[in-house]
């Protein structure tokens, strides 16, 4: 019992539970589209399984966070040492101006310049995410306190012990929230990279617009909203995991 | 110990320190104090290595450091700065166990040695083992500080006005401390100030710089009754000269064995400033003294308190 | 210690290492028999180089001799001029070859930018946000090269020179629905500001006086932000839908421009009411106890001391509001809203690339330009009060 109500104030096992529920028991709940949308001739989505949807939707977001977190971490770490400064300002630059570009257009302008397909759309997702992360993990570093540096040099850290042991694990907050937002605008562009060539959570939402069919509309859509709720507690969870140092840490 | 040889060190137009030479003998407590811009605190960062010298050699154990490691040099020197620089995500017992870490130390040890210094510094392990930084006050937060520095046990402790941001009755106790572990350990300590009575308590011998060139070196009491200029008549201040002056003596040293007096009897390691100061408060010209052990050990008259130091 | 150092500008040498390899692997442009059928590539060194052609890679050259030049003011200022030359004369040598294509070629046929042209522009560019950093120009010598180079791009535009790019053939094939477009684009976002500051300040203003609200309200629009465009559009269908089933006479439906303005609503909730708390939140507790100790009222005190003050926060909430509303009206063209979106998502469903292009770019120069808009106007509201902008 108590172990049931502990779950059911989990956001990130409550949403688990309705995204896996969603994502195997959607055909089961076809008789429930039939009766809503009794004009259709096909209320279920059956063009392609969701599961594999969702995993197709999971592999391009995931993976593009996932080597944008590496590029854009390697490159806000390269302009904080002293050897990459010199390329600190530009990056500055274009990590903020970049970010004004609405990353539906980013991913529609990579269309004439890439081509079609999940290739082209796992790397302008890619691009995109860098630029939150490099932002944040510049403005991370930047913040240790220069006397835990003076500490931490004067205790004989070299550079390598400094940055892994005390500098990376101080700005892994602000780094996570860049990371968050890459994860987030990723889930979303995704979903429309199925407009693209890309076949994610978004087609069975394209394909029900286009083709008059709510119900798509509305699997498609369910799913990926489930989908966000997850990351969004998953990621609250992981914040709260790395900032247990902190003074408000709850 | 620690010695420089001729050392220089220039920031752009600017000459920090100024073909300086001095030596730090072993278990000695070194204060090096001046004004701010003396160059005290690049004299202190140098021996590290988190200054290089432009010109000069710094041994240290006989070994020139330019040849060091950097790294390998830091590890045997424990360092303490008025900032503190806890590391904010660590515990308490991993911020101390930070050096004995880095050496590879058994855990068992580690842990052994962390509650050894917390007690020695009169935390304690129990309660603040596994609290964070920011539980801590300033001056918890600075005895951690140098329970790190003091962790594997290094020959020489640098500390850079590790107890200017505190409160004078916090600041009081940990110089207290810090002389306790002095006497206990005989860790080499260099110690940089600009607080001349903090000074005067704490060393066994001050250096007095002044635009990054030595201006004098030698015992409080040598520094005290034969300055060698106005700058450091000024440093040591004219007007409570005097005052200072007892403060770097026990009352010990001009007690009359054997005699008696009326009321609560002085600590012998009292200095003659809190005699003076107890006199004074009591109305009388005499005190008993006691020693350690609160046996009576004689007594101290008003007078006995202005005649000049004892050379005999 | 630069005596010893060739390379003076490592970032120069980046941008010119990026635009020689660039101008030897990539096509320059694309020449393709009609609009759908894709190009082949003509790479910068097929491109006629005699007389005016040759003088617009000049400056190209020119960026290419900054790495190894000693820095100073005057290179710095070369750098930047250089950057902004070379980037009209990059556009002007497409449009000049383009325009010598078209008079041999089909009336069908196109020449598009290639990746070669993207690059090298995208270096150019660089090179100029580069140098005016290190020339240390303030704002308003940045905007004084931001519109220098606008106009000497922009009037090529102006004045027909790149009419043979397949970019402005399609344009001039849909100029009217571009206009329309624009127009649309514009009216979505401005049609969800109303709703949104009518309900997001108040909402800012009751999360900040009281923490209850502040714990109740955020963590629901913050889970809304999170939710995917597409995803709410679809999820706001089925209610909406049976909204307009039930009362046919109100003129909502599932698809069309009301649910978007509502997702629109939803979306800009967060940074609005999130800003004005936080705004109001750095006003100085000194500050309102001595508008108290004069003797002002609550109100008098809101109005006079606390907007004023939080105003600087709130315009950045709403620059952030408006640079997204942008780019989600695009992703309102899917469910029927219009909008720049549409021109955009008919090219990729039609594999019309240049149309893609005509959606997509204009999207991006809205964003960017409302931006820029917003910023200067926090920058105003800031000297106002006295500081600068941070």
């Amino acid at each position: 019992m108590r172990r049931l109500r502990s779950l059911l104030t989990d956001r990130l096992a409550l949403g688990l539970l309705v995204l896996a529920a969603l994502v195997l028991g959607m055909p089961a709940l076809k008789p429930l589209f039939a009766a809503a949308f009794p004009a259709l001739d096909r209320p279920l989505y059956e063009a392609d399984g969701f599961l594999a949807l969702t995993l197709d939707h999971l592999a391009l977001a995931g993976g593009a966070s996932l080597i944008a977190v590496l590029l854009g971490g390697a490159a806000g770490i390269a302009v904080t040492r002293p050897f990459g400064r010199e390329f600190r300002g530009i990056l500055d630059a274009v990590a903020a101006m970049g970010q004004t570009f609405p990353p539906v257009a980013v991913l529609a302008v990579s269309v004439p310049v890439l081509g079609f397909g999940p290739a082209p759309a796992l790397i302008a997702l890619t691009l995109y995410g860098l630029l939150p992360i490099v932002e944040n993990t510049v403005a991370g570093l930047e913040s240790v306190p220069e006397p835990v540096r003076e500490a931490a040099r004067g205790m004989g850290m070299g550079p390598g012990a400094l940055l892994w042991r005390v500098e990376l694990p101080l700005a892994a907050p602000v780094i996570l929230a860049g990371v968050r937002t890459a994860a987030v605008v990723n889930l979303g562009t995704a979903a429309i990279a199925s407009t693209v060539g890309a076949k994610t959570l978004g087609l069975p939402i394209i394909v029900g617009l286009n083709g008059s069919n709510p119900a798509y509309v509305i699997q498609g859509a369910v799913i990926v909203a489930a989908l966000a709720v997850v990351l969004d507690a998953g990621f609250d969870r992981l914040a709260a995991r790395l900032t247990r140092w902190r003074p408000n840490a709850v | 110990m620690i010695s420089f040889e001729g050392v220089t060190k220039r920031f752009g137009a600017w000459t920090a320190v100024d073909n300086l030479s001095l030596t730090v003998a072993a278990g000695e407590f070194r204060v090096l104090i001046g004004p701010s811009g003396s160059g005290k605190s690049t004299v202190l960062r140098m021996m590290n290595r988190l200054i290089a010298p432009d010109a000069g050699t710094i041994r240290v154990e006989g070994e020139d450091i330019a040849r060091l490691k950097p790294e390998t040099l830091r590890r045997r020197m424990g360092y303490v700065i008025q900032s503190v620089g806890l590391f904010p995500h660590w515990t308490v017992e991993r911020n101390i166990a930070a050096v004995p870490d880095l050496l590879g130390w058994p855990r068992a040890r580690v842990r052994d040695r962390v509650t050894e210094l917390l007690t020695l510094l009169n935390l304690d392990p129990e309660r603040y083992r596994g609290a964070y930084p920011h539980e801590l006050s300033g001056g918890q937060q600075q005895r951690v500080g140098v329970a790190r520095a003091l962790a594997a046990e290094p020959h020489i402790l640098l500390m850079d006005e590790p107890f200017s941001a505190l409160d004078p009755i916090t600041r009081g106790a940990l110089q207290a401390e810090m002389a306790a572990i002095h006497t206990a350990t005989g860790t080499t300590i260099v110690f940089v100030t600009h607080d001349m009575d903090e000074a005067l308590a704490l060393a066994s011998r001050i250096a007095i710089l002044d635009r990054g060139r030595l201006v004098q070196s030698g015992t409080p009491l040598d520094i005290l009754t034969d300055p060698a200029d106005d700058r450091v008549r000024d440093l040591v201040g004219r007007e409570e000269w005097g005052l200072k002056r007892l403060a770097v003596e026990t009352v010990a040293e001009r007690t009359r064995p054997g005699e008696t007096a009326p009321g609560d009897p002085l600590a012998a390691g009292a200095s003659l400033r809190q005699a003076l100061a107890a006199m004074v408060a009591r109305g009388t010209d005499r005190l008993p003294v006691a020693d350690g052990q609160g046996r009576p050990m004689g007594a101290l008259h008003l007078a006995d308190l202005l005649r000049g130091p004892d050379r005999s | 210690m630069t005596r010893l150092r060739p390379i003076h500008n490592r970032v120069a040498l980046l941008l010119a290492a990026m635009t020689v390899a660039a101008a030897l692997a990539l096509p320059f442009l694309g020449f393709a028999p009609n609009r759908l059928l894709s190009g082949k590539a003509i790479a910068l060194g097929a491109v006629p180089g005699a007389g005016w052609s040759g003088a617009a890679l000049l400056p190209v050259a020119l960026l290419l001799a900054v790495p190894f030049l000693r820095p100073g003011r005057a290179v710095n200022a070369l750098y930047v001029g250089a950057g902004v030359l070379a980037a009209a004369g990059l556009v002007w040598l497409a449009g000049q070859h383009a325009a010598l294509l078209a008079a041999v070629a089909s009336p069908a046929a196109r020449t598009s930018f290639g990746a070669g042209f993207w690059v090298m522009e995208a270096a150019a560019l660089l090179a100029v946000l580069d140098g005016v950093r290190r020339l240390g120009l303030g704002p308003a010598g940045r905007v004084a090269v931001g519109v220098l180079a606008a106009a000497l791009i922009g009037g090529q535009f102006a004045a027909g020179h790149l009419d043979q790019l397949s970019i402005m053939r399609e344009y001039a094939n849909q100029r009217d629905v571009f206009a329309g477009a624009v127009l649309r684009h514009a009216a979505l976002v401005a049609a969800a500001l109303p709703p949104t500051l009518l309900i997001g300040v108040p909402l800012g203003i009751a999360a900040q006086r009281s923490a209850a609200v502040g714990r109740l309200v955020f963590p629901v629009l913050n889970v809304v932000q999170t939710i995917p465009s597409i995803a709410l559009f679809g999820l706001l269908l089925a209610p909406l839908s049976a909204l307009a089933a039930a009362f046919p006479g109100l003129g909502i439906g599932g698809v069309g421009p009301v649910p978007a303005v509502i997702a629109l609503t939803l979306y800009s909730l967060l940074p609005i009411a999130r800003n004005t708390a936080a705004g109001l939140a750095g006003v100085p507790e000194p500050v309102r106890e001595a508008a108290r100790g004069i003797g002002m009222t609550p109100r008098q005190i809101f109005w006079r001391v606390e907007a004023p003050l939080a105003l600087p926060v709130f315009l950045a909430g709403l620059r952030i509001t408006l640079v997204q509303a942008v780019g989600l009206a695009a992703v309102a063209a899917l469910i029927g809203a219009g909008g720049l979106g549409a021109i955009m998502f008919q090219g990729l469903f039609a594999n019309a690339l240049d149309l893609v292009l005509l959606g997509a770019v204009p999207v991006i120069l809205l964003a960017v330009a409302a931006d820029a808009a917003l910023k200067l106007a926090s920058a105003l509201a800031l000297s106002r009060l006295g500081r600068t902008a941070a």
